[in-house]
């Protein structure tokens, strides 16, 4: 038996390791937001900001070495209450969260970043078949990963939020009643800005791009978050959720990012404009 | 239309039978009336006749006692008739008349026969009688009595009093023939006087008895069926309330109790009730908090096992990635931290799976798998370890889909810990993996001509940490629980998981699953002993 036995609700499935697929990638992310968040090249001067929060000290220490090994800058917080001073004196392009913090949960520290900063939360989690990823979340977060990760890993799961390519396409998107424009990361509704955060915007395009497909949750696990090979799907519902009550006007009758039972979602049909 | 007719006539006779062997308070009921109807109409019956003895006693007592009266009367006229006539027919007329009118006044019928031989009908003897009677009323055997007998004095019997007119009965009733002797002074001859008494006023008097009876036997059968049912609902409404109450403590509502009022054998059922269910209560709760402290704990330990294990796992790696760079001992050190934390990781993962399974924590999530697909897949994704072993692995499934309802991620579990058991026991010889189904259930054998198992292993081995041979060099570095976590992902399906296996001649492990998810399984597609050793057995 030489094959691992996976714990359940763990994230089955390997990374993409490679550059992410050219789908619906934008680079940078909505102007509007607040940082200096991403806009990451392959320029040997820049090193992207982790900040690491996490009471571990032993832990936060090895996550800092082996994030500087591959080319990260990294600031370590080990209370949840210090990590929002953190943040905004950091300015980080990621942020790595545990679930269990000393003085503020991760959950409480999650959302507080949300809802001042469109920055990916990557959690740290110690359980992956707990309601403790589904809040965590829906609290915010993009995407967790389950301890003990490899640091191959856990790499390849942040240099997928951080590093986000052009795709060539058409530069202004519509959607129902949305307008979503691409270079400049912005998605208006009736002429209102709607505030979204890099992967739900990310996810919102990709939608958008392709009006007549329907995306399994699988396909969509591969385009926006970069995972190769089936994942948690629990991340694309909970982001759809969290999509629909940004973008649309009745999230329970959604019209913009519509269930295909059985399958996964589709955009809505312009003709609802 | 009839059969329609028919069928709701089944229907309600279904119904109705439905509801006797439900209800205690009908079967009750009706069986107390039925007794009850026995002993009022024994009762009644009983009453009938004594009243109707009494009657007739009384009633013979005093017609006997009138006819004597008359009878008295007609012989001291005679006796008062001078001695000088001697027409014993005219003195005869005599009597006859003045008996005559005193029936007519009295209500009695009179025959007196004439002389005659003796088995002679009083028709024949010259009788004279009470104008329109039949004589046939007055029974021969009477007759007869009297024509023996040498000195009789008065005789009775019951007879039916019939009257005619023109060859015609006009009236039967029931009543009493008196009978008795008169001596005609002229010639010293006796007459035999009959007195026909009516017992009408005794029949309506019967009669208003029975009807009365009647009545009160009816209203007493309808007291006792209501007094019966009134009784049984006293006793059955709190069985029913707690039968009611207990269907939905079953049913897992714990705080459900039953009404106490009064201190009788019920209150006391009640509260022995309330009792039980309060202390099923208790331990339920006490049961439910060990399950929770336990899943605490487990996901406590998960926590704090796994974070130290993720820094030694990166401190580890920054060693092996950077290994190029160590003396030889170093570098080998460096490896061996490497694949022994990959083993103590998914030793960790294997027990946290268990513990959650003990906890009762583990959950399904169902989904229409085909186990095909599945097995291909495991199979692709050992190949490396069968590489390895230089063993074959050949998959035997039929062309049509063998679809299960099934939690996938378990499932694929389940068949990579049979494959990579197989190619890990099989001695480089080849690995048998079928997969069939029909209507009710799937299967997937997992077949090895290998080592084999002994005598009783073929039950130990889903046993933790459970080792055939335990001098035998754990070449694929398994935890020991693969194949009881097998057994408990296969439970959690309401499958089945079984071994066999004969001392070198290998073993198989057979996984079937319900189709349907919680549809019982009766038997499996597969066979456990597999062919090739069944013909070795014969």
């Amino acid at each position: 038996m030489d094959s691992p036995v996976t714990a359940a609700g763990s994230v089955v499935g390997s990374l993409d390791l490679r550059p992410p697929t050219p789908c619906p990638r934008s680079s940078g992310t909505a102007g509007r937001l607040p940082g200096k968040i991403a806009g990451v090249t392959q320029g040997e001067d820049f090193r992207a900001r982790v900040l690491v929060v996490d009471d571990d000290a032993s832990l936060s220490e090895m996550l800092s070495i082996v994030l500087r090994q591959e080319g990260f800058d990294a600031h370590l917080v080990e209370r949840g209450d210090e990590a929002l001073e953190a943040f905004h004196a950091y300015k980080p392009d990621v942020v790595l969260l545990d679930l269990m913090l000393p003085g503020k949960g991760g959950i409480d520290v999650c959302k507080e970043i949300r809802a001042e900063s469109g920055v990916p939360i990557v959690m740290l989690t110690a359980k992956g078949d707990t309601v403790d990823v589904v809040v965590g979340l829906e609290s915010g977060a993009d995407d967790y990963v389950v301890k003990p990760f490899k640091p191959k890993e856990l790499v390849a799961r942040i240099r997928a939020r951080v590093r986000r390519n052009d795709a060539p396409g058409a530069d202004t998107l519509t959607i129902g009643p949305l307008t979503i424009d691409v270079a400049g990361h912005s998605v208006t509704r009736d002429g209102q800005p709607v505030s979204l955060t890099p992967l739900e915007f990310d996810l919102l395009v990709c939608l958008a791009r392709k009006p007549w497909q329907v995306f399994t949750r699988e396909v969509l696990l591969e385009q926006v978050w970069g995972y190769r090979h089936a994942a948690d799907t629990r991340l694309v519902n909970v982001h759809v959720q969290r999509l629909r009550s940004k973008v649309e006007t009745d999230p329970e009758n959604p019209e913009i990012v519509l269930t295909v039972r059985g399958v996964g979602y589709k955009a809505g049909t312009s003709g609802q404009q | 239309m009839a059969e329609l007719a028919g069928r709701s006539v089944t229907e309600t006779l279904r119904r109705g039978l439905t509801f006797w062997r439900r209800s205690i308070q009908a079967r009750v009921v009706v069986s107390t009336v039925l007794l009850s109807t026995v002993v009022v109409l024994a009762v009644g019956w009983f009453l009938l006749r004594q009243v109707q003895q009494g009657l007739l006693e009384h009633r013979v007592d005093t017609v006997v006692r009138e006819a004597g009266t008359e009878n008295q009367a007609a012989q001291e006229r005679l006796a008062a008739v001078p001695g000088t006539d001697t027409d014993a027919n005219a003195q005869a007329n005599t009597v006859v008349n003045s008996i005559f009118s005193s029936g007519e006044a009295r209500g009695f019928s009179v025959v007196m026969a004439g002389p005659g031989a003796p088995n002679t009908s009083l028709a024949e003897r010259g009788t004279k009688f009470t104008p329109q009677l039949d004589l046939a009323s007055v029974p021969q055997s009477l007759v007869d009595h009297f024509d023996a007998s040498t000195s009789p004095k008065i005789a009775w019997t019951y007879t039916t009093i019939q009257f005619h007119s023109r060859g015609e009965v006009t009236s039967s009733t029931p009543g009493i023939v008196v009978g008795s002797t008169v001596t005609i002074p002229a010639d010293g001859s006796t007459r035999t006087v009959y007195y026909l008494f009516p017992l009408d006023d005794v029949q309506q008097t019967l009669a208003l008895v029975e009807r009365a009876l009647l009545t009160a036997g009816a209203l007493l059968l309808l007291l006792i069926a209501a007094l019966t049912w009134l009784l049984t609902r006293q006793i059955v409404t709190p069985i029913r309330l707690a039968r009611r109450v207990a269907e939905r403590l079953a049913a897992g509502q714990l705080q459900e109790r039953l009404r106490v009022a009064g201190e009788d054998d019920l209150a006391r059922l009640a509260t022995s009730f309330n009792q039980m269910a309060t202390n099923l209560q208790r331990q339920i709760r006490q049961l439910e908090e060990l399950s929770r402290v336990q899943r605490r704990f487990v996901s406590d330990v998960s926590h704090e096992l796994r974070t130290p294990l993720t820094t030694v796992r990166l401190a580890g790696s920054v060693l092996h990635e950077a290994r190029a760079g160590f003396d030889p001992p170093t570098r080998r050190a460096a490896e061996l931290l490497q694949t022994e934390l990959d083993r103590f990781e998914t030793l960790l993962v294997d027990l946290l799976e268990i513990s959650r399974f003990d906890a009762g924590a583990a959950a399904l999530d169902l989904d229409d798998v085909n186990l095909t697909d599945v097995v291909r897949r495991v199979v692709d994704s050992t190949r490396a370890l069968a590489e390895q072993r230089s063993t074959d692995v050949v998959v035997r499934a039929p062309e049509s889909p063998c679809v299960a309802q099934a939690d996938v991620r378990r499932l694929e579990r389940i068949v990579r810990n049979l494959v990579t058991n197989a190619i890990d026991h099989a001695e480089s010889k080849e690995v048998v993996v079928t997969v069939a189904a029909d209507d009710q259930a799937a299967a997937i054998a997992v077949r090895d001509h290998g080592v084999g198992l002994g005598v009783g292993e073929s039950a130990m081995v889903f046993n933790r940490f459970w080792r055939a041979d335990p001098a035998r060099a754990r070449t694929s570095g398994g935890t020991g629980l693969g194949l009881a976590i097998s057994l408990e992902d296969t439970h959690l399906h309401g499958g089945w998981l079984q071994a066999w296996g004969k001392p070198n001649e290998g073993a198989q492990f057979r996984l079937t699953l319900p189709r349907h998810a919680g549809h019982p399984l009766r038997h499996s597609p597969l066979a456990l002993v597999p062919e090739d050793a069944a013909e070795v057995v014969a």
